[in-house]
């Protein structure tokens, strides 16, 4: 069986359908792109594997065993991290301190997270501002701290969700090497991303999904050339 | 079945008056995110100005004109100087809004308890004791009335949200507060303005309820709970729900206290308030679309 | 350490304070004061730390003077067993009072709070062939002396913020307050965040419990008004931490000690002063104002209440560095001078 698989995922809010049947498999090791456009339902099939809430029917499979419809806590403990759309920095505490929180899920004395929180800053090239607190971080620092608290929870499989939007070229620039260097470090990677030249640069392959609904996977190249794709995003350059 | 009937009416018709308690509160509590741990003293407030107006020979129906406009302008001063400027504070309580109208409840409580003293005051009218009869059942005239100016309010309520550009406003404010900035709402100047609307009506019920009811500083607490059970079981913001929440605790109250005993009264309120948070947490407004 | 001093001051003070002072009065008013500062520390344990701001933390203090007080009634269990009972008594009751609450969030789970502790309160007072009712419980005071309840007093403070000391920077601490700051965010992390609330509740619910229990002891009688009171227990535990400094390990200390002296300045019309003027000055008006503002000390907690959530939100603690600037006139060094 896959690495990582979703299968027939769907989410209904009272009556309306946000999620309507998606499937997709994740191989180990690669950089999975999940795109479409605003409300089309990643967010919420992101929810769904993390365990914001159940699905309303449909599994999600990680090394083989149903995890849809656990806490997130314990699907944290198992091995999937994920970083929120909206950010949710621990606002009052400190960088170091947000990576610390996370820390005391893999170790339990207060030395090692400390140690193991420095050096996951590190890895995240957050060392400069491990003293501020996490809401006086502009937005870039704020995104890479998310990440580097899911980081610290040493997830085997990843999920990003938009972790680029509102940064600037040059953030854009290093927030890519920074995910092509959680892979190479051995993570997994699921990522939504609106901004094209992100998502289409760093994925091995794509899945397109509009109105909850699949309409295209395949190489970077074979979603942008398809013309479902092409139409759902009427308008949008690939920029 | 008499007995039965009988606890029934008198129900139901405080249920009006309970439901004028409670439709300022979710006005309050729906638009703005406020808990209001005063309104209960509110009320008082307006009881004792009725009484003060009685001592003048003025009548309880007649202070309505008096009480609601010195109340709409007192709520309109507590939300701009006290609770508007809690929005800009930055702290790690967020429920430090919900203290401070517990403090104001305090002042408001000691103040009363300074002018008048904590002896139980009382306004007795012609119509105080009055009761008519249909059939084996007796209705209390006041209750009555108060249950028909009741509704009137509350179908006023529901027009004025619905038909004017301020109802609307509030709305728009209660929904999506930016938004409706974006839309040139000025939202500060909404929410002072309803939570004037909600202490005005909650004065109309303490005029209400002057006759046939004793006055006295700490009234405001149960009066309070009883707000929110009724906002709650309501939902948050829905005038009709504050009819069918007004009702249902009035009939669990008068229910409890004919078969289980008088005593049992608070607990019943209590007992539902806390049911209903936890199993209806949008109140009776999930079944309703208002 | 310098981060230790001015507390191992204050205990040092403490400690020695009932051999320099044998007032009965004072030595009371030590003792209240001790005693808020276990209730309100615990307090700031669920609330300033986690985030869940409690309005019916009375339930705990009237549940623990309770179980001292019906153990010593009914089965003559010495009121200091008591005590330890009345600490797992209020735990025991925190769980199902978890259970309904924390599910809630915000503002809901105060006024869920509120309502359990009302609702317990009525409790009391109804089941009458248990709890006495409104008559209430009275046991004979074991020291006559009020040194020996003073330390033990002591002891429990010192215990109850020791123990904020150690959470705080220990892995439930932490815990603790990233539920706070962003509830999701900490499931997402690992956190079980139902099991560091209730872990939490606990903590708090023992402290507040082996407080009650204290009061039994020291008090001989409770009756439920008294115990379980939502201004004098509930509203004050959260005055004493917002004072002080929310949030904060000793700021519920600080708060304690203002708390009781505002108290006791209002009981006693500002310390007598209104007694001195009226005979100095033979006024009536005054000592009719004296005797008005002798029973003015709710509505002196009422002002208290909004005048530090407007200016002082977090508490004198909290916010020293606002009180420098404002009240003190010290100016934080100029750079580059």
């Amino acid at each position: 069986m896959a690495y990582f698989r979703v299968e027939k995922l769907v989410k209904k809010f009272g009556g309306l359908m946000a999620v309507d049947g998606v499937t997709f498999d994740v191989e180990k090791g690669e950089i999975f792109g999940l795109i479409g456009p605003n409300g089309s339902g990643k967010t919420t099939t992101f929810n769904m594997i993390s365990g914001v809430y159940p699905p309303t029917s449909g599994k999600v499979l990680y090394r083989d065993r149903e995890i849809q419809g656990m806490k997130s806590h314990r699907i944290c403990h198992l091995g999937v991290g994920r970083t929120f759309q909206v950010v949710k920095p621990l606002g009052r505490m400190s960088v170091l301190d947000n990576v610390i929180a996370a820390s005391f899920s893999r170790v339990n004395s207060m030395r090692e997270a400390r140690s193991h929180a420095l050096r996951t800053l590190e890895f995240c090239g957050l060392t400069p501002v491990q003293g501020i607190l996490a809401k006086s971080l502009p937005i870039a620092g704020r995104k890479r701290l998310e990440i580097a608290r899911a980081m610290a929870t040493r997830p085997d499989l990843l999920l990003l969700d938009e972790t680029a939007a509102g940064l600037n070229p040059t953030e854009l620039v290093e927030a890519i090497e920074l995910i092509r260097k959680i892979r190479e470090n051995g993570t997994t990677i699921v990522i939504i991303e609106h901004i094209m030249h992100v998502i289409m640069t760093i994925s091995d392959r794509i899945h397109a999904i509009n109105f909850g609904q699949t309409i295209a996977e395949g190489t970077p190249k074979e979603v942008a050339a398809n013309q479902a794709v092409i139409e759902a995003y009427l308008g949008t350059d690939y920029a | 079945m008499d007995v039965f009937l009988q606890t029934l009416v008198a129900g139901i018709l405080k249920g009006g008056l309970y439901a004028l308690i409670g439709i300022g509160m979710t006005l309050i509590m729906g638009v703005m995110g406020i808990i209001n741990l005063a309104h209960g003293q509110l009320m008082m407030l307006a009881m004792y100005v009725t009484f003060v107006l009685s001592t003048m020979g003025v009548d309880p129906y007649v202070s309505l004109f008096v009480a609601m406009p010195l109340l709409f302008l007192l709520g309109v001063a507590i939300q701009k100087f006290l609770l508007n400027p809690l929005i800009k504070v930055e702290t790690i309580l967020p429920e430090n809004q919900v203290l401070m109208t517990v403090g104001i409840a305090m002042v408001l409580t000691e103040i009363a308890r300074f002018a008048f003293t904590s002896d139980y005051k009382y306004v007795t009218t012609s119509y105080s004791s009055k009761t008519f009869h249909l059939g084996n059942i007796s209705f209390s005239v006041a209750l009555t009335v108060a249950f028909g100016i009741a509704l009137l309010f509350t179908a006023a309520m529901f027009w004025f949200l619905l038909k004017t550009d301020l109802g609307r406003s509030i709305r728009a404010t209660a929904q999506d507060k930016d938004a409706a900035t974006l839309m040139g709402v000025n939202t500060e100047r909404i929410t002072v303005i309803t939570f004037g609307l909600g202490s005005g009506l909650v004065a109309a019920a303490g005029c209400l309820l002057t006759p046939i009811y004793y006055i006295f500083p700490d009234l405001g607490g149960p009066f309070t709970a009883k707000a929110f059970i009724i906002t709650i079981l309501g939902g948050l913001g829905s005038t009709v729900g504050a009819i069918f929440g007004g009702v249902t605790l009035a009939l669990a109250e008068s229910m409890g206290a004919t078969y289980l005993g008088m005593e049992y009264e608070d607990i019943v309120g209590l007992t539902i308030f806390i049911l209903v948070l936890l199993f209806l947490p949008g109140g009776f407004k999930r079944l309703t679309k208002v | 350490m310098k981060r230790n001093f001015y507390p191992l001051l204050l205990l040092a003070v403490l400690a020695l304070l009932p051999l320099a002072v044998k007032s009965n009065y004072f030595l009371h008013l030590m003792i209240l004061f001790l005693i808020w500062v276990v209730i309100g520390s615990s307090w700031n344990i669920l609330a300033g730390f986690t985030g869940q701001v409690s309005f019916g933390h009375a339930a705990f203090f009237g549940v623990g003077a309770y179980t001292a007080g019906l153990l010593f009634t009914h089965l003559q269990v010495s009121p200091w067993w008591g005590m330890a009972f009345g600490g797992f008594a209020a735990l025991l009751i925190g769980l199902p009072f978890g259970a309904i609450c924390f599910p809630l969030r915000g503002a809901y789970f105060a006024l869920a709070s509120l309502a359990l502790g009302e609702g317990i309160r009525h409790v009391a007072t109804i089941a009458e062939n248990f709890t006495g009712g409104m008559v209430g419980i009275m046991i004979m005071p074991t020291f006559i002396s009020k040194v020996p309840y003073y330390y033990i007093a002591l002891a429990l403070a010192v215990m109850s913020v020791l123990s904020i000391r150690l959470i705080v920077n220990s892995k439930p601490g932490y815990y603790f307050v990233s539920i706070r700051e962003d509830q999701d965010a900490a499931a997402s992390l690992g956190i079980n965040t139902t099991l560091y609330k209730n872990l939490s509740l606990s903590i708090s619910a023992f402290w507040t419990g082996m407080a009650g229990a204290l009061y039994m002891n020291y008090m001989g009688f409770i009756d439920p008004h008294v115990v379980f009171s939502l201004h004098d227990y509930s509203v004050m535990a959260i005055l004493v931490a917002i004072v002080g400094g929310v949030g904060t390990i000793y700021g519920p200390t600080v708060g304690a000690f203002i708390m009781v002296a505002f108290q006791e300045f209002f009981r006693t019309g500002f310390f007598g002063l209104f007694e001195y003027l009226g005979d100095k000055t033979g006024s009536t008006a005054v000592s009719v104002l004296g005797d008005a503002v002798k029973q003015a000390h709710v509505l002196g907690f009422g002002i208290l209440v909004i005048v530090v959530i407007l200016y002082l939100p977090n508490g004198v603690v909290g916010d020293w560095k606002k009180i420098r600037r404002n009240v003190f006139r010290i100016k934080p060094a100029k750079e580059g001078v």
